[in-house]
């Protein structure tokens, strides 16, 4: 009966239909976005969804006016979200590090295409991880994650609203174009299934209550306005208060305490997959649609006998440099397919230092990256 | 004559502008319009953008949100579509609204999305120290514009209004009582509305400019408007260097929340639950 | 707080020396020169000429002088 009733759940969906949905799931409630291929199709499911669930969907002037309405929107209360692509991705960034500095949580969907500038716009790249990293001016904390699959669009989704609202935090989903467009047959989770997360609220009254408290973790409760907590929200460097402060000593305290909070809780952000790992000695890092490549790449390499695995990352950033430091040990080599000139390689080589070589398989042209090459690669350093 | 303090976070007073800095007779004029209509401070909502007059958030006692430059009327939508019961105040300049947040003041007015923007003008960005705005007149100088301004100012009320603002009023500072009642009638009023103010900076703008103290430059307020009535039948040569105040446009039309509120009401499942299943 | 009080009658005015800047904007509207500037800030010279027309209050930009009428 259960496997009747999982087949009757079957469907074909788009990775930014996945994506709507899973932000529906979430309890997202309003979404304000701009139109941007390859990315549109999350908001037109949404505006037809949002009013559904009695949520609100808004097509803004700009992408710099989204990102400004969700933050309004969530300070108000609501889950909000934006969708784009890298212009207008680029277009966000100040207003990002203005959900940073406020600790206001949001999520934004990036499915990426071949830049820079208007780049290629039907065709997909992965070129946009630096920009999701250190894209805002000053030092500044930041979530990224990179779904592989239609399924994982939408579980990947769900996880960024549920780290937004545990760390008070912007969080970027990097999807790309081929994901953002690929249809796959999916089963996805049920409503009760998911593990859903709201951001924590006060424990005091009004008179004693600090938008910006030092906690345990790192992250201050927080309360939607209009609830009769009357504070203030700011840009500016401030106090415990949220009231602007020229004092380097809490200056100083509030950024070591804003890029600390998430290096703290690591180890419930950090999220990677590892297949045939255990004996490998050649390790492939991938993520988002090369990542696929790249199983499927691992897998002949292991039906030819060689010992290969792959190392998938689910997160982005905070980077996973522990835990690729800890599968280097028995490796000769890492690869790195990626559809950018070497954004997440670089990292690697700084995690792994001289210890082994890291290779590189880049694409810049606008195609995805061909199994057979990784394979190929695979089998030079075997 | 008016407590004023209630309304006020008198621990981070005195207020950070200069001396004679007209933005505090503006602040006041709002707070007697607000206590005036009675709004419960909970349910406001003061959002600011960057610049001398965004300051004001930060002293007054509401939920109150100082945001990035150009930015407020972006927020305060988001803020008014996700919780429309809340009134929702936008305070900012003339270089804040119409030069790097010229787009959204233009789209905010044409989607006639209830808010309240409280427009301060004093035709220069005063916290960078005096550079040229879209609202400095030719021939006006600033640290910009040392030569003298070479470029054509703003109408900005006439901005909102062609963009379809549903309320659009000018006073200055010396008119704070006439002020008080613009303020008091954009906020009652359902849909998008400016409440454009002129108000003086003796620091950077009127010592550049030889106008005198903030007394002068007030005194100068009074001289130059002409009511709306009046300003009608004059032609645009003698019109030339005043200020038309009054109220501008005053109508009612379909306002964007209540417009989408209708869809939800008609389209929400009465279960409000999420399927996952297209 | 720097605060100077003088009543004269049913009339007060409060004058808050620490917000004060010295802008003078009451000084020079006020109909009656009750008011006068000493060491740049506002100070009452002629309470009883006052009529508590409020003038002073509504244009002060500081938040720095109160007239009540008893």
């Amino acid at each position: 009966m259960a496997e009747k009733g999982k087949s009757n759940r079957v469907q074909v969906l788009s990775g930014n239909e996945a994506c709507a949905l899973g932000a529906l799931a979430a309890g997202m409630r309003f979404y304000a976005g701009y139109p941007i291929t390859p990315s549109s199709e999350v908001a037109e499911v949404l505006s037809l969804e949002l009013p559904k669930v009695g949520g609100v969907f808004i097509q803004m002037e700009d992408e710099i006016a989204s990102i400004g309405a969700i933050i309004g929107a969530s300070l108000a209360g609501s889950k909000s979200m934006t969708a784009t692509s890298g212009p207008g991705f680029s277009l966000m960034q100040e207003n990002i590090g203005y959900a940073s500095m406020a600790e206001v949580p949001i999520v934004i969907v990036n499915v990426m295409r071949g830049g820079p500038s208007t780049g290629l716009p039907t065709m997909p790249a992965q070129a946009d991880i630096m920009q999701a990293r250190w894209g805002t001016h000053g030092d500044h904390p930041v979530i990224a994650l990179a779904p592989y699959s239609v399924r994982e669009a939408f579980t990947l989704t769900v996880r960024a609203f549920n780290l937004a609202e545990s760390f008070r935090t912007p969080v970027v989903l990097l999807m790309d174009e081929i994901l953002g467009h690929v249809n796959e047959k999916v089963v996805l989770p049920l409503p009760q299934e998911l593990e859903i997360v709201d951001r924590v609220r006060p424990q005091v009254s009004p008179q004693d209550y600090l938008p910006y408290a030092f906690t345990k973790n790192g992250v201050p409760p927080m309360v939607s306005f209009g609830e009769g907590y009357r504070y203030h929200v700011t840009g500016l460097a401030h106090d415990e208060s949220g009231f602007p402060t020229n004092q380097p000593e809490k200056i100083e305290r509030l950024l070591l305490r804003l890029n600390g909070k998430l290096e703290k809780n690591r180890e419930n952000i950090v999220d990677f997959q590892v297949d045939d790992f255990d004996d490998a000695q050649v390790g492939v890092i991938s993520y988002g649609s090369s990542a696929r490549a790249a199983r499927h790449a691992v897998r002949l390499a292991r039906e030819a006998g060689i010992k290969a695995g792959l190392f998938r990352l689910k997160t982005i950033w905070p980077f996973a440099d522990q835990e690729i430091e800890a599968h280097t040990k028995h490796l000769k080599a890492w690869i790195v397919p990626e559809m950018n000139l070497g954004q997440i390689a670089h990292e690697v080589e700084w995690v792994v230092g001289r210890s082994i070589p890291v290779h590189r398989i880049n694409r810049i042209d606008g195609n995805p990256i061909n199994p057979l090459e990784i394979m190929a690669k695979i089998k030079e350093i075997a | 004559m008016f407590d004023y303090e209630t309304y006020l976070r008198t621990s981070k007073m005195p207020l950070i502008w200069c001396a004679g800095c007209g933005d505090g007779i503006v602040l006041k004029a709002m707070l007697r319009a607000i206590h005036k209509l009675g709004l419960e401070k909970d349910k406001i909502c003061m959002v600011s953008g960057i610049g001398c007059s965004s300051r004001l958030t930060g002293y007054v006692d509401f939920n109150t949100l100082h945001t990035t430059h150009g930015r407020a009327i972006t927020f305060a939508t988001g803020i008014k579509m996700a919780r429309p019961e809340l009134h929702v105040i936008v305070v900012t300049g003339d270089g804040d609204a119409t030069a790097i947040g010229g787009n959204h003041y233009i789209h905010a007015a044409r989607r006639n999305i209830d808010l309240t923007v409280i427009l301060f003008n004093n035709n220069i960005y005063g916290m960078t120290g005096g550079q040229v705005s879209p609202t400095t007149p030719l021939g006006k100088f600033a640290s910009t514009a040392p030569y003298g301004n070479f470029e054509n100012s703003f109408n900005i009320s006439g901005l909102a209004l062609a963009a379809g603002a549903s309320f659009v009023a000018r006073s200055t500072v010396y008119h704070a009582t006439q002020l008080e009642k613009y303020v008091e009638k954009a906020i009652l009023k359902k849909g998008f509305s400016v409440v454009e103010v002129i108000t003086q900076c003796p620091t950077t703008y009127g010592r550049r400019n030889r106008e005198g103290t903030a007394v002068d430059m007030m005194l100068a307020q009074k001289e130059n408007s002409i009511p709306v009535s009046r300003a009608r039948t004059m032609s645009e040569e003698e019109l030339e260097g005043k200020i038309v105040t009054g109220i501008l446009v005053d109508t009612e039309k379909p306002e964007c929340r209540s417009e989408y509120q209708k869809i939800i009401d008609r389209f929400s499942q009465p279960t409000g639950s999420v399927e996952t299943k297209r | 707080m720097n605060e100077k009080v003088a009543v004269a009658g049913k009339i007060e005015i409060r004058i808050n020396e620490a917000w004060c800047k010295g802008c003078a904007i009451c000084v020079e509207f006020c109909p009656q020169d009750v008011l006068v500037m000493e060491n740049g800030v506002a100070q009452v010279c002629n309470l009883e000429a006052c009529t508590a027309c409020g003038l002073c209050e509504l244009r002060c930009p500081d938040f720095a002088i109160t007239v009540k009428k008893g």
